[in-house]
């Protein structure tokens, strides 16, 4: 079907893949885990209540927020970022996929991809979150 | 109770979520979502939001082991989220506007069904043919078993695009990876053998969940104090469990658990209509 360079090259694209996957988690939980010992070590003897639901502060809604709380070596906005980095873990790979895709010269399955991508940003920025 | 405590509960409870999801392929989801709010009195939607958190991280864990197999079917996978990210964008959308008591209530049946659909028999056939759209849409693929690669078409792809944007809500919605709705519609109705629609739907569960966890992010939804000992344990158990899942006896284990998400589901079904959640 196709050349074996290009195989080589679409194999490649699927190792990083799986290595993005991999690394992604383990970073990511390694930054909630940081962020958790600061967040205990701060409030750990304070009184938990999450019996009614009052939604997040402001800062740890959005990134500069988050980075701001970061800055200020918050636990709670080092662990939000680890969440963050998370969130972006599986976006990556959609990302990967069509770099993947135009490899292999599907150019139906890019346009399907960027769809995917498309409704992701829509939710990031379209203020349906707001 | 102090922060420091709620927080080693959390994290032994979401051990052995992950621990037991991993075991039975049903995911953590559906046992940490219970464990907050009927055990530890924590609202639901804080619950929704840190077991979407633990959705992205053993979905995302497990698929890297996945890519290497060649058995995701990328494509399909790809297709499909159209529709999952599009239903999983108005299921966290809506999420704010439906009470807490219906939203328990959803989430009973949807435990209920779960249990049932351990039980049903996979599909194991996978007939080469498919339908005219599937193969416009280069949807049927081959994979390796036991050192054969076996080729498989796709059918009705309009019905499993159907099914996937109501999956794709209702995990939205719950928090949840809704993965026996996903195999549903791969297994039942586009008729994919379940090798490739496990993992495939699997590789979709990420992202589903990616799009509507930075909703619930920009929402306040998500807790750092209680995402952070979720998502912990839950990858934890997560890891421990894909390491003995060859030595343990997979199938009492599924019945054991199905009882035990059926009781969940009545319970979370009869707080739901009492209106104690």
């Amino acid at each position: 079907m196709s050349s074996e360079k290009k195989i080589f090259k679409d194999a490649d694209v699927q190792l990083m893949i799986g290595s993005l996957l991999r690394w992604g988690v383990i970073v990511s939980m390694s930054v909630v885990f940081i962020g958790g010992l600061v967040y205990l070590y701060r409030h750990g003897l304070e009184k938990a209540s999450y019996h009614q639901f009052i939604g997040e502060p402001a800062f740890l809604k959005n990134i500069p927020g988050i980075l701001q709380g970061v800055a200020a070596i918050k636990g709670r906005a080092i662990i939000q970022t680890g969440i963050l980095l998370l969130i972006a873990t599986p976006i990556a790979r959609v990302l990967l996929s069509v770099f993947s895709f135009l490899l292999e010269k599907d150019y139906q399955y890019v346009i399907i991809t960027l769809i995917v991508l498309g409704i992701i940003a829509f939710s990031m920025l379209s203020g349906v979150g707001g | 109770m102090t922060i420091l405590l709620l927080t080693l509960y959390i994290l032994i409870g979401a051990y052995f979520a992950g621990l037991i999801g991993s075991l039975t392929g049903l995911g953590g989801g559906v046992v940490i979502i219970p464990l907050l709010t009927l055990v530890l009195g924590i609202d639901i939607h804080y619950a929704i939001g840190a077991s979407l958190v633990s959705v992205i991280a053993t979905s995302s864990g497990s698929a890297a082991a996945y890519v290497k197999e060649g058995i995701t079917n990328m494509r399909l996978g790809m297709f499909l989220e159209i529709a999952t990210t599009t239903g999983a964008v108005l299921g966290a959308y809506l999420a704010s506007y439906i009470p807490a008591t219906f939203i328990a209530i959803l989430f009973g049946l949807i435990l209920l069904f779960s249990a049932i659909m351990s039980f049903v028999k996979k599909n194991t056939l996978a007939d080469p043919v498919s339908s005219k759209p599937a193969t416009w849409l280069k949807l049927g693929s081959s994979f390796p078993d036991e050192g054969k690669q076996i080729q498989y078409g796709v059918r009705n792809i309009f019905g499993g695009f159907g099914l996937m944007s109501f999956a794709g809500m209702i995990s939205g919605l719950l928090g949840i990876g809704s993965g026996s709705l996903k195999v549903v519609a791969m297994d039942n109705i586009m008729r994919i053998p379940f090798k490739v629609s496990t993992t495939t739907s699997n590789f979709m569960i990420g992202v589903t969940a990616a799009a509507s966890a930075v909703v619930y992010l920009q929402r306040g939804y998500i807790d750092p104090g209680l995402s952070m000992p979720v998502v912990l344990g839950v990858v934890l158990g997560a890891v421990t469990g894909s390491k003995i899942l060859v030595k343990a006896n997979t199938k009492s284990l599924k019945i054991i658990f199905a009882i035990v998400i059926s009781v969940i589901g009545i319970q979370m079904i009869y707080k739901g209509l009492s209106g104690k959640i």
